[in-house]
């Protein structure tokens, strides 16, 4: 796949952050034809993908740097979220529906990113911290 | 996120504006944890027409005081979802435990 454009953020790992990433994501994404609906998507899936970063990769301190790179394809958006934190022990239970590890969060960020795009590969072992990269197909155009 | 709070008895109406995530689960936490914690409101409104935003992180709060609420024979009703807040509400499995309505009115007279 050719790479027609591509971008990176590098930004502290700051709650106030979360709403940056997802903006900065859906408007670069919009040089492709997608609709409003996937772009809604694309900016829930990002913003699951930093709050996780923040929450459990850095356990919700500032200190941490969470990048993000993206890059349009001619029919696709990739997006590649990493941070250098502590780490998923069990990727697999992770991505199961309702896996969380704190009351207050319900274990839905993995079910939204897997849900709104259209490919997710998470690449993550405890104190090497995680790469999520996730792309979102140019194809169904429901009008 | 602006929220703005009016109590009617046993039932609160809250309405909630702008965006939910991360950054404001904190605050809409401790606003909601403030409004039950004296134990005489027992139902919530939660009025969500100006929402234009929400991802886990407030879902997470909603489910919370939902779960508080339901272990003392309270519920949360939700009012005015926008496609898209209603798409990830209705993901989240949140549609099935807590009844949605057209309007507050309608909300509060169905015997929340």
């Amino acid at each position: 796949m050719a790479i027609k454009n591509e971008m990176r953020l590098e930004f502290p790992s700051r709650p106030e952050n979360v709403g940056l990433a997802r903006v900065a994501v859906a408007a670069f994404a919009t040089q492709l034809d997608y609709t409003l609906a996937d772009l809604e998507e694309i900016k829930v899936a990002v913003s699951e993908a930093v709050t996780n970063a923040i929450v459990h990769g850095y356990g919700g301190g500032a200190e941490g740097t969470v990048t993000i790179r993206a890059y349009l394809h001619d029919d696709a958006l990739e997006v590649l979220v990493e941070d250098q934190g502590r780490g998923i022990d069990d990727v697999s239970r992770a991505l199961e529906a309702g896996y969380s590890t704190d009351p207050e969060r319900p274990g839905l960020g993995f079910v939204f990113m897997q849900s709104f795009m259209d490919r997710l590969e998470v690449d993550s072992a405890p104190g090497r911290g995680t790469r999520i990269v996730m792309y979102k197909l140019l194809s169904r155009k429901e009008q | 996120m602006q929220i703005d709070v009016e109590v009617m008895g046993e039932t609160a109406v809250v309405r909630v504006g702008g965006e939910l995530d991360l950054r404001e689960a904190d605050a809409f936490r401790r606003a909601l944890e403030g409004l039950l914690a004296d134990g005489r409101v027992n139902h919530l409104v939660l009025n969500l027409e100006g929402l234009a935003y929400i991802d886990s992180s407030g879902l997470g709060v909603i489910l919370g005081r939902y779960r508080a609420l339901h272990r003392r024979g309270g519920r949360i009703s939700l009012v005015g979802l926008r496609p898209q807040v209603r798409r990830i509400m209705e993901l989240s499995g949140i549609l099935r435990i807590m009844p949605e309505f057209g309007d507050e009115a309608t909300a509060l007279a169905t015997g929340v």
